[in-house]
């Protein structure tokens, strides 16, 4: 049995693993030419800036600035460290004396004396890769963008009709199911939990005021259910002139959204008190037209202070389920994301 | 052994004409005998035939899904009934539907399993770091393939399930809320997104899937099958002469005297 390392041609595989078998690891033939040892060497430092990186990240999390910083310090230190040993081999040994490079620079020279300039073998390939570029990307680039922008383009769908205002009672929700855009069909059945606040004054003005609160689940998007008790045989349907029907179930003694999916609770004015979400529930605007409750556009909450008519909401561009709005991790989210 | 009869000498020959006269114009019987007659370490493990596993599980995969890629209707009015018409009425349709449902997980194991056998025998070391590499992405495609088909019967589980997993995208960093939007074709999940999944679903992963498949199969090729840890030798053997014709189908028809071309 000879060892396989010791004939290696191009037709051959050879195997690196390290053999057990002693009768022949006495012989002469102990490395074989691809039996190179890894470079570099093992060593501790991508350890060590693994770490400085969890460190950096737990800080992050934590909201420390310490933490953070020396997170930081680790992983540039150990980074350093780590690209120094990795890069030991293709840096030179010593600066070449200034006299040295006179000579390699010489031959250089007359090599490209000897070359034409530009041939036209070297044109007609420039040509051939340049118009094959040119041709790949203006098919390219179109299908891409027809791929990718729809995605970014903002529908501003209607308002939704809701019905006379008075099919709310005071004080109490209003489960609402409607189609946000009747044209898309099924797929745009939303929810909405809505309050009737009763009049306050604006501007010296008596005006109803409401609460509209989207079911979709602050923490990942799931359909969050009013904890009360769903009045079925309340249940009004609401044909308008135009549009879809409008389903308004009652809701009596409505104490919290609770979401099934992992446990997120909201109070009722969507502020979470339990569970994974890291915002309010999110609202829709509304308007009052002709004695009708229009529903408007969707826009994300922060928190919201104090109830009914008189709660101070933190009001936020409509943003995706799970993503920060306010505090330290909204700076996760510095782009604002078109069409929403 | 006995040397070949006169009889069998013909039937063979009879039988390796037209093997000779395709390899003459393509050379693709050396190809594939190339491909398929490897040498092998002697010591091979039956651990070693996961990764034949996993692309076998892939065609399954691949031939169940363009047969229901006849019968299913990826819009969101007709998706559910289509998948409902497919399991009840089509022939024999609830039984390439649970093949290609079931075989996606199969899938998904095996290669977890041929990851492990990779890592545990030490496979992935040199000269074989890129062949690791283009397996991760393979795996990363394999588990687009199932977040993608997973949205497709369009029943409730479907719809939240990917509801939740499109807003675990878009909670990452700076871009997750750009990928949200891209995956749904919109702000929200609407009447595009499940002609959207379904298209990544079956053409633009499969397509980068095959592609990714065939390099790593032609590391494997290139590289050799490694030794297992324990073994005692090294492997490499040389190959024969592929430059003739019969050099090229050497070993095609398992020859009775140990000798592949007495004659």
């Amino acid at each position: 049995m000879a060892p396989a390392g010791a004939a290696c041609g191009s037709w051959y595989v050879v195997d690196t693993s390290e053999s057990r078998a002693v009768e022949w690891r006495a012989g002469s033939e102990l490395s074989s030419p691809n039996d190179k040892p890894h470079v570099p060497a093992p060593s501790l430092w991508p350890v060590g800036f693994a770490i400085g990186i969890v460190c950096l990240l737990l800080g992050l999390v934590l909201g420390s600035w310490p933490i953070v910083a020396v997170g930081a310090v680790l992983a540039i230190a150990f980074g350093y460290l780590w690209v120094r040993d990795v890069t030991r081999d293709m840096r030179p040994k010593e600066a070449p004396a200034p006299g040295t490079d006179v000579a390699p620079s010489a031959p250089a020279a007359e090599a490209t004396e000897e070359l034409p300039g530009f041939s036209r073998s070297i044109f007609l390939e420039t040509a051939t890769l340049g118009i094959g570029g040119v041709i790949g990307g203006l098919v390219t680039l179109p299908v891409l963008g027809f791929a990718v922008l729809p995605a970014f383009e903002s529908h501003k769908a209607k308002d939704v009709d809701l019905g006379p205002i008075t099919n709310f009672p005071e004080g109490s929700f209003v489960v609402a199911t409607f189609l946000e855009d009747p044209s898309q069909g099924e797929v745009s059945r939303k929810t909405a939990f809505i309050r009737n606040n009763g009049l306050t004054a604006v501007k010296g003005k008596q005006e109803p005021s409401f609460t509209i609160i989207y079911s979709r689940c602050a923490h990942l998007g799931c359909p969050v259910q009013p904890g009360g008790l769903l009045q079925d045989a309340e249940t009004k349907q609401l044909a308008p002139v135009k549009g879809d029907p409008v389903k308004l179930i009652p809701v009596k003694g409505l104490s919290n959204f609770a979401c099934p999916c992992h446990g997120g609770a909201y109070d009722p004015e969507g502020n979470r008190v339990a569970g994974p979400p890291v915002r309010a529930l999110d609202r829709f605007a509304y308007s009052i037209v002709n004695g009708n409750l229009m529903l408007g556009t969707l826009y994300s909450v922060g928190h919201v202070e104090g109830t009914g008519a008189d709660a101070k909401i933190s009001r936020y561009t409509s943003a995706s389920p799970g993503v920060h709005v306010d505090g330290i991790e909204r700076w996760l989210y510095p782009i604002p994301v078109p069409g929403r | 052994m006995a040397p070949k009869s006169a009889r069998r000498r013909q039937l063979e020959a009879a039988a390796l004409y037209p093997l000779d006269w395709v390899e003459e114009r393509t050379g693709l019987v050396g190809g594939i005998k190339y491909f398929l007659f490897r040498h092998v370490p002697r010591d091979t493990n039956w651990m070693q035939t996961l990764g034949a596993a996993t692309l076998t599980a892939f065609l399954v995969q691949t031939v169940t899904g363009v047969f229901l890629a006849m019968y299913y209707k990826p819009d969101p009015q007709n998706a559910y009934s289509s998948i409902q018409h497919i399991t009840h009425e089509v022939t024999l349709g609830w039984l390439v539907r649970g093949m290609h449902k079931w075989g996606a997980s199969v899938f998904i194991i095996l290669m977890f399993f041929h990851m492990a056998r990779v890592f545990l025998f030490g496979a992935y070391k040199y000269p074989r770091e890129l062949n690791w590499i283009v397996g991760s992405l393979l795996l990363v495609l394999g588990m687009l393939e199932g977040f993608t088909g997973y949205l497709l019967p369009w029943d409730q589980t479907a719809y939240w399930a990917t509801a939740v997993g499109i807003n675990l995208n878009a909670t990452a960093p700076f871009l997750g809320p750009f990928l949200a939007n891209f995956l749904q074709g919109g702000a929200q999940i609407g009447p595009d997104t499940i002609a959207r999944f379904y298209s990544l679903h079956m053409l633009l992963i499969p397509g980068g899937l095959i592609g990714l498949i065939v390099l790593h199969m032609y590391l494997v090729v290139r590289l050799g099958v490694t030794s297992p840890p324990w073994s005692p030798t090294a492997a490499g053997r040389e190959r024969p002469d592929e430059s003739k014709p019969e050099g090229a189908r050497q070993g095609l028809i398992r020859s009775g005297d140990g000798q592949d071309e007495g004659h």
